[in-house]
C-alpha cells in the first residue's frame, strides 16, 4: 500500500490543495481524487493510525494525543468585544489525520427541513444575524444519504415521526440497545414522547473491510482501534489514497494562502515538522480546517490587497460563531446498568425539535439523548458524581463503587442564535509556538439559548423521574466558555455583504478559493453538526467538480 | 505520599490506593505528564506536615498520625474546591490547582487508569474491580440489567396494542 502512495513536490501545481483532513476535508479529498483530480491534503497534526490509539485517559485527555494542545496553540477568551481576552483553554478540535471525526461521539442526526428556512418561518429576531440557508433540505438530502452509505451510519428509518423525508433506508440496523436506552425509552413513552434508536456513525455490522463496534467503552474523545467509528481516517482517507492521485501530508501547518496580483489563490504556505516553510502550489484552494482555524487562516492571510483578511469583504470572517446550547442531567438507579460498555448513545427523541416560541417564551428547539460517555477517571474525579457526594475517603470510594455502573446522563442539545459579536479573531498579544497570532474566542450566549437549555434540562430530569432514578441532579447551565462545535464563522449565503461563501462554497471574493466545514453553517441546527458538515462536503465536491470541468476555476 | 493517597482511597474490604500502586503512578506522573505539578508537591508536602503539627501538637509527621487525625488534616486542606467549568468535565484543568486537589486527581487517576497502559497505576486492575468495570476492552451485549430482556424497539402504536 505504501508503495503506491503518490507524493507531489510543493512546486508541482496540483489541481486542489485541501487544508484539513477531518470530517469535510477527508470527504473532499476522496471525492475530488476519485473524480480524477490531483489533490494534496495538508494536515497540521500527525498521521496516527489505529495502532497509535489508546485507552490511556491521561494520554488522550491530558496530553492531547488527538487534539490541539494548549501549550503549542494557546488561545484567549472573553465574553464581549469590550473586554480584554485572557488566556484560557476555550476550544478542543482534532489535530491529526482524520481531525475531529477521530474522537466524536458519532451522533449523526440529519438536520430537518426547518433548519434551512427557519428565519422565514420565525421572522426577524432582533440583535441577531438569523438567516435562511441558500439551499434547502431537499437539496442536501441525497448527500445525507451518501454520508450514511459511504461513511457508514447505523440507524432505523421511519422510527421517528419527526424525521425529514429520506430517499433510502440506513445501510445498517441500529447499534445494540443499552440499559440507559431501555429506561429512557420506557420513561419517555410514559410521558407521551417518541423515543427512537439513535442514528450513529458507528458500524453495527462489518462493512468495507472495517469491523463492527466491539463495545470497548472508550468512545467519546477516543480514537477507534477497530475502525468501527466512521471517522474520515477509517472511511475516506484510505479511498482517497487508493486513487493514486491524493497525497495526505501530515505535520503541515498552513499559515497563509498565497494570492497573486490578480487576486487569485496560488497555493498554501505551511510549516513542515521542522518549521521549514513551503508553498504548495495548486489551481484551487479548499479550506476545511474547522470553524476556528478556517477563519483564523483567512485573517492570517491579510495582505495589502486584502487588508481585513482574505475573502473578508463582508467583514463576516470569524463572526456569527455558534456552539449549540445544551445541558446535562444525571440520575443514579438501583439496577446495575453497565452502560460503560459500548458506544455512548442508543436512544434519542426529537419531540422538542421545533418549540412554539409563543408558548415557551423563547426561540429554539432541540433533542435529548440518554448516554453514559464517561471513562473511569473522569467519572470519579468529578464529572459523574452528585454535587453533594463526598470527594475523598471511604464514603467517596463507596460512592464510585456503587454509582459507576448505575449512572445515566440525559444530554440536551439545541439551537444557538448567530450573533455578530460571537467570534474567532486573532489575539493582538498571544502567539502560538510558531510565533503566529493565537485564536481569540469571544462568546456570550443569547438569552434564548440559555432559556432553551434550562427548559430541555428540566425535561431531562422529568425523564429520569419517570424512569425511577433514586437520585438526580443537573449541571448548572452557565454562559458557555468552552467550545467543541465550531459553527457559522464563514457562513454560506447569496448576498456577498452578509456571507463569506456562496452556495457552491466558493468565497465571494476569491474565485478559486473554497471553504467547507462547520464554518459554512448559517444556523446551528439542534446539535450534532458533523452529519451536516459531511453532507455539505459531499455536495461541495459535486459543485466544485462541475465548476472545474467546465473550466470555471481558471476564469 | 502513600499515607495521603490511602486516606483519599482507603483500603478496606476491597483494595485501595495502596494496593493499586498509586504512589508509583505519582512518581512516574511527576516526570512525565505532570512535571508542572512538581512544584505543587514540593511546596505542598511541608504544608501538610505543618498542618499536622498545628492541629495535633506532638504529631511530627502526617504518616505517624492516626487515621482519624489524618482525615482531619486532609479535611482542613480540602476546603478550597477545585473550580472546573461543567462543560469541561472531560478535560478538567489539572494544572495550577492547590496541593490537595492535585494529589486527589493523581490518586484517582492512579487508581482508575487503564491497567494496560504504561502509567504504572491500577495495578492488577484492582481499581476497575472496585468500581465494577469488567476488565478487558471487548464486550458483547447484553450489557446490563435492563437490556438483558429487552424485546427490541417497537413503534409506539404497536406497544399500546
Amino acid at each position: 500500500m505504501t508503495a503506491d502512495k503518490v507524493q507531489y513536490r510543493p512546486s508541482d501545481e496540483v489541481d486542489f490543495v485541501i487544508i484539513g483532513s477531518g470530517a469535510a476535508g477527508g470527504i473532499l479529498a476522496k471525492e475530488l481524487s476519485t473524480n480524477g483530480f490531483r489533490v494534496v491534503v495538508l494536515e497540521q497534526g500527525p498521521y496516527l493510525t489505529e495502532s497509535d490509539f489508546s485507552h490511556d485517559e491521561i494520554k488522550v485527555l491530558q496530553e492531547d494525543l488527538l487534539t490541539n494542545h494548549p501549550k503549542l496553540q494557546p488561545n484567549t477568551f472573553r465574553k464581549t468585544p469590550d473586554e480584554k481576552a485572557k488566556p484560557q483553554r476555550a476550544l478542543v478540535y482534532g489535530r491529526a489525520v482524520g481531525g475531529t471525526s477521530n474522537h466524536f461521539t458519532a451522533n449523526f442526526w440529519r438536520f430537518h427541513e426547518i433548519d434551512f428556512v427557519e428565519r422565514s418561518k420565525v421572522g426577524v429576531i432582533p440583535g441577531t444575524t438569523f438567516s435562511d440557508w441558500p439551499f434547502t433540505y431537499a437539496d442536501l438530502e441525497p448527500y445525507y444519504t451518501k454520508v450514511e452509505w459511504e461513511v457508514g451510519v447505523s440507524g432505523l428509518a421511519g422510527a421517528s415521526p419527526f424525521d425529514p423525508p429520506r430517499s433510502k433506508p440506513y445501510p445498517m440496523p441500529p447499534l445494540p440497545t443499552k440499559s440507559n436506552g431501555v429506561l429512557f425509552e420506557r420513561a419517555a413513552r410514559k410521558l407521551g414522547l417518541n423515543p427512537f434508536p439513535a442514528p450513529m456513525a458507528i458500524l453495527s455490522q462489518p462493512r468495507a473491510g472495517r469491523s463492527a463496534c466491539v463495545n470497548c467503552g472508550f468512545c467519546l474523545a477516543f480514537g477507534c482501534e477497530v475502525k468501527a467509528k466512521s471517522s474520515s481516517l477509517a472511511s475516506m482517507i484510505p479511498l482517497a489514497e487508493k486513487t493514486g492521485r491524493c497525497e495526505i501530508r501530515p505535520n503541515s501547518y498552513v499559515h497563509k494562502i498565497e494570492v497573486d496580483s490578480h487576486g487569485r489563490a496560488v497555493g498554501a504556505v505551511y510549516f513542515d515538522a521542522k518549521k521549514n516553510v513551503h508553498l504548495q502550489k495548486a489551481k484551487a484552494v479548499i479550506v476545511s480546517a474547522n470553524g476556528a482555524e478556517t477563519p483564523r487562516l483567512l485573517l492570517l492571510s491579510a495582505s495589502k490587497q486584502f487588508p481585513d483578511g482574505l475573502a473578508n469583504s463582508s467583514g463576516y470572517v470569524g463572526k456569527n460563531l455558534m456552539l449549540n446550547s445544551g445541558g446535562i442531567s444525571l440520575g443514579v438507579f438501583d439496577e446495575q446498568l453497565n452502560d460503560y460498555k459500548g458506544f455512548a448513545v442508543s436512544r434519542i427523541l426529537h419531540d422538542f425539535y421545533e418549540l412554539d416560541a409563543q408558548k415557551v417564551g423563547f426561540y429554539g428547539g432541540g433533542g435529548l439523548d440518554a448516554r453514559f460517555d464517561m471513562t473511569p477517571i473522569n467519572f470519579a474525579a468529578g464529572g459523574g458524581l452528585p454535587p453533594d457526594a463526598p470527594r475523598w475517603g471511604k464514603k467517596f470510594k463507596d460512592t464510585i463503587a456503587h454509582n459507576f455502573t448505575r449512572t445515566v446522563e440525559i444530554f440536551s442539545h439545541g439551537t444557538s442564535l448567530p450573533l455578530e459579536n460571537n467570534s474567532f479573531s486573532l489575539d493582538p498579544d498571544l502567539k502560538d509556538a510558531w510565533g503566529l497570532p493565537a485564536l481569540r474566542m469571544t462568546y456570550k450566549d443569547h438569552p434564548d439559548d440559555l432559556k432553551l437549555a434550562r427548559w430541555l434540562n428540566q425535561y431531562g430530569l422529568q425523564i429520569l423521574d419517570a424512569a425511577g432514578a433514586k437520585q438526580k441532579w443537573t449541571y448548572p447551565i452557565d454562559e458557555q466558555q468552552f467550545a467543541v462545535h465550531l459553527l457559522g464563522t464563514c457562513r454560506l449565503g447569496s448576498d456577498p455583504k452578509t456571507s463569506v461563501i456562496n452556495a457552491d462554497h466558493r468565497t465571494h471574493d476569491v474565485k478559486n478559493l473554497f471553504l467547507c466545514d462547520g464554518s459554512s453553517f448559517v444556523t446551528s441546527g439542534r446539535g450534532q453538526p458533523t452529519m451536516t458538515i459531511e453532507a455539505l462536503a459531499f455536495r461541495a465536491a459535486d459543485r466544485i467538480t462541475a465548476l472545474a470541468k467546465r473550466g470555471d476555476l481558471n476564469a | 505520599m502513600e499515607a495521603i493517597a490511602s486516606r483519599i482511597i482507603p483500603s478496606d474490604e476491597t483494595p485501595g490506593a495502596k494496593e493499586a500502586g498509586v504512589v508509583y503512578f505519582i512518581d512516574r506522573a511527576l516526570v512525565t505528564f505532570a512535571t508542572d505539578a512538581q512544584k505543587v508537591y514540593r511546596e505542598g508536602l511541608p504544608g501538610v506536615q505543618a498542618q499536622a503539627q498545628e492541629l495535633f501538637p506532638g504529631v511530627k509527621k502526617f504518616s505517624v498520625a492516626t487515621t482519624e487525625q489524618q482525615d482531619a488534616i486532609l479535611d482542613s486542606l480540602s476546603q478550597s474546591k477545585a473550580k472546573t467549568a461543567s462543560s469541561r468535565r472531560n478535560r478538567p484543568n489539572i494544572a495550577a490547582q492547590p496541593f490537595f486537589e492535585t494529589v486527589r486527581y493523581h490518586t484517582i487517576a492512579g487508581f482508575l487508569i487503564d491497567p494496560d497502559s504504561d502509567r504504572r497505576g491500577n495495578r492488577d486492575g484492582v481499581g476497575w474491580k472496585v468500581i465494577g468495570r469488567d476488565s478487558g476492552h471487548v464486550f458483547q451485549p447484553p450489557f446490563g440489567a435492563l437490556d438483558k430482556d429487552y424485546p427490541g424497539w417497537q413503534p409506539a402504536s404497536a406497544e399500546k396494542k
